[in-house]
């Protein structure tokens, strides 16, 4: 087989592991005919519409050239979707790296590395990008509609979105070899793609409450101090706002800018990348040694089951990661709350929905990790210890940690308004406790390691989980604005919850 | 206080039926203190059994003791004097094996100040002592294996279940945990276990499915001084003896 054969069959080999990926994942592993899925996939496309006119719906109108304010809006809103590109890219490359077991055979293949790992780049970039235009087609098809062909462009935009965000991934992911070795790279990507994801919009919202005093992340952007140091029209900082707009000279500008930050990265990285294939085979699993020698500790049975869960919780590289996000998600309410001593006002009411939204995100998550992701399910099962006692300590332990995360925002808030920190943690604990409850019913045999599969395992408990969540904040802030209101969706959310309980195969 | 001939366990009518049959009416009787090896083909319900037993499957019929109790009726007290360690045994991987025997003890119900020189004599002899406080995900098969068995016998069980323990286990190390079962034995604990390696079973002189003793198996199938293996095949498939 030539050079050129050989790499375009590794190519079609790679696009088909892509594919075969995305299908488990719309598919959550279960085999199901294809056409099923993309019907499905379309479905959920159509319906996406609705949010994406909500959310976008308004920018259709728009034609260039455009004013410097709405200018910074666009290229905002594009910098987001690119962090979001940028955090789900670095995913993916850590997951080629440590979750597919085919690097012995291709490092012992003798097909050169450095074509090898071209093409993995290149397939890398390609899912990205192929990911990126999925989700934002309600997006692009919302201005379409409202605004005429020109917003086709925007579909480029994403695809140079796309290609930069991937090389730039590629590159982290290597520097964070060279820096800290193939052990723990695995974490601080998860860590450093969690804080990109998120990042973008705390900042602006912190900005936003420094400045206005609102959780709006359009009120800095909108600001008179953002026009003001923003560059002129004809700088390149715009052109991908530009390029969106329909303008064929910076979307080609973007597009080559995009393929040529890949091709550099793919030229001068895919031969580093066999050396950091080798040396990640030969750390596949890190060795963290403790030389503290600690006594055993006494407890009974479900205090040494809630002692196992929690060392667990804190080793785990997935839970670090989502609870940081998490935690920077309340940076931004608990700097509101920082303000309110000194200027008290209405919008500190925002941060009980923020508060209960967290805890029941949170507590899915935990709940998902304590269940059902149990390690060594036949020790526990075979240990003299009923199955309703195992339940409970795991339950505990899922409510110990969210006590833990969330009880010294809520003794905060007590020192502001004793009934808002009343309301906010009552449904801090609603929340937690309907999340719980919905992974409890809906609970599947797994392992710690398949959690990225959770939502797709069920999408019933996924969509019963974040309706609930919704829910108790949506509960939670009229109870405080209005609380007749809040009764109503109290009560609906508590439908939801008996809805969810009355269909799940775990009913006890 | 047990009696040597007293039943570690007694399993009546044993049924267990998934697609298709998996255990049909297994009776069963294991004397306290005894090896016994269950060696059958691939599929004749020998770990769907063993699960039964160590309470991870529910019967469809029949019922089992354990030291005297109704296993069915008092699941909570027979899990008490049992460990199982199963062919892939699942620890966890951010535990060091000083934690895992730990939290094993704990949910035993056994006393720390008991439980740590245990867990250490335990990790000795299974030449885990330098890797104790190294988490068990970099460990490998083997590794685990005897990670599991420590766990197994930490909390000093009179009946010990184990499916195909010396999977993956090197010539040392297999020594190693032949040597612990057989301590254990000789101390008066019960051992169950399958294999399909044919010598474990004919060097701890264990009993078939088709049950009896090695001298009685080979009167029973008239191949006198035959081996174990050719003995197993003789009695699980007659016409490749032929052959």
């Amino acid at each position: 087989m030539s050079s050129a054969a050989a790499v375009a069959w590794f190519a079609r080999h790679e696009l088909r592991l892509a594919w075969r990926d995305w299908l488990a994942m719309m598919t959550a592993g279960r085999r199901r005919p294809k056409h099923a899925a993309l019907i499905g996939l379309v479905v959920l496309a159509l319906i996406l519409h609705l949010p994406a006119y909500a959310v976008i719906g308004q920018f259709a109108e728009l034609q260039g050239p455009l004013e410097r304010s709405s200018l910074i809006i666009m290229s905002a809103i594009i910098l987001l979707a690119w962090a979001l590109i940028l955090s789900q890219a670095i995913e993916s490359v850590t997951r080629v790296f440590y979750a597919r077991g085919d690097l012995d055979l291709i490092m012992s293949s003798p097909a050169p590395a450095t074509n090898v790992f071209s093409v993995r780049i290149a397939a890398v970039a390609l899912s990205v990008i192929a990911m990126a235009l999925l989700l934002s087609t309600p997006f692009v098809d919302v201005l379409v509609i409202g605004g005429g062909i020109r917003w086709l462009a925007a579909y480029g935009v994403v695809v140079s979105l796309g290609l930069s965000a991937a090389a730039i991934a590629i590159a982290i992911t290597v520097l964070l070899f060279r820096l800290i070795g193939p052990s723990r790279t695995r974490l601080v990507a998860q860590i450093i793609a969690a804080i990109i994801g998120a990042g973008f919009v705390i900042v602006l919202q912190i900005t936003a409450i420094l400045s206005h005093g609102t959780l709006s992340r359009f009120a800095v952007l909108t600001s008179d101090t953002a026009s003001t140091f923003a560059p002129n029209a004809d700088s390149f900082l715009w052109w991908p706002a530009r390029a969106a707009l329909g303008e064929i000279e910076p979307l080609l500008l973007v597009l080559a800018s995009g393929l040529l930050l890949l091709g550099a990265v793919i030229a001068m990285l895919s031969p580093r990348f066999a050396v950091i294939a080798r040396r990640t085979s030969a750390h596949a699993a890190p060795n963290h040694a403790s030389l503290r020698a600690r006594a055993f500790r006494a407890g009974s049975r479900q205090q040494a089951l809630r002692r196992k869960e929690l060392v667990l919780l804190r080793r785990d590289p997935w839970l670090l990661s989502q609870s940081l996000m998490q935690l920077l998600y309340l940076v931004p309410p608990a700097v509101m709350l920082w303000r309110s001593f000194a200027d008290s006002t209405l919008a500190i009411v925002l941060i009980t929905p923020v508060l209960v939204m967290a805890a029941g995100q949170l507590a899915g998550g935990l709940a998902w990790l304590t269940i059902s992701g149990e390690d060594a399910a036949d020790l526990v099962a075979s240990a003299p210890l009923s199955e309703s006692r195992v339940i409970r300590a795991k339950i505990e332990v899922v409510l110990i940690a969210i006590g833990a995360v969330f009880a010294p925002l809520v003794l905060g808030l007590l020192f502001a308004s004793p009934l808002q920190a009343a309301v906010t943690a009552s449904g801090v604990i609603a929340a937690a406790a309907s999340a719980t409850a919905i992974q409890l019913w809906f609970r599947v045999r797994g392992r710690r390691s398949q959690f990225r599969r959770r939502q797709t395992s069920s999408r019933l408990a996924t969509f019963a989980e974040a309706f609930s969540s919704i829910g108790w904040a949506a509960t939670g802030a009229l109870a405080l604005a209005v609380p007749v209101a809040a009764l109503i969706t109290g009560v609906i959310t508590a439908a939801i919850l008996a809805a969810t309980w009355k269909i799940s195969p775990r009913r006890p | 206080m047990i009696e040597p001939t007293e039943a570690a366990l007694h399993l009546q009518g044993l049924t267990k039926r998934f697609d298709r049959l998996a255990v049909d009416a297994l009776d069963l009787r294991i004397r306290s203190g005894e090896f016994y090896a269950l060696v059958g083909p691939n599929g004749a319900g020998k770990t769907t059994t063993l699960r039964m037993v160590a309470g991870l499957l529910q019967p469809d019929a029949g019922s089992f003791e354990v030291f005297g109790i109704d296993a069915l009726a008092d699941p909570v007290a027979a899990k008490q004097v049992m460990a199982w360690v199963s062919d892939e045994p699942m620890i966890y991987d951010k535990l060091t094996p000083l934690e895992y025997l730990e939290f094993v003890a704990g949910l035993w119900g056994i006393d720390a100040a008991a439980a740590e020189p245990a867990a250490h004599g335990l990790l000795v002899s299974l030449g885990l002592e330098t890797h104790r406080h190294e988490r068990c995900e970099g460990f490998s098969k083997g590794m685990r294996q005897k990670v599991a068995l420590a766990g197994a016998l930490v909390h000093d069980p009179r009946l010990i279940i184990l499916d195909e323990p010396l999977t993956g286990l090197d010539a040392i190390s297999a020594r190693r945990v032949k040597g612990l079962l057989s301590e254990r034995v000789r101390a008066g604990g019960t051992v169950l276990m399958t294999t399909h390696i044919l010598e474990v079973a004919d060097g701890w002189g264990g009993r078939l499915v088709a049950e009896g003793t090695l001298a009685e198996l080979r009167q029973q199938s008239g191949h006198q001084n035959t081996r174990l293996e050719d003995l197993f095949i003789a009695l699980v498939s007659p016409e490749h003896v032929a052959a």
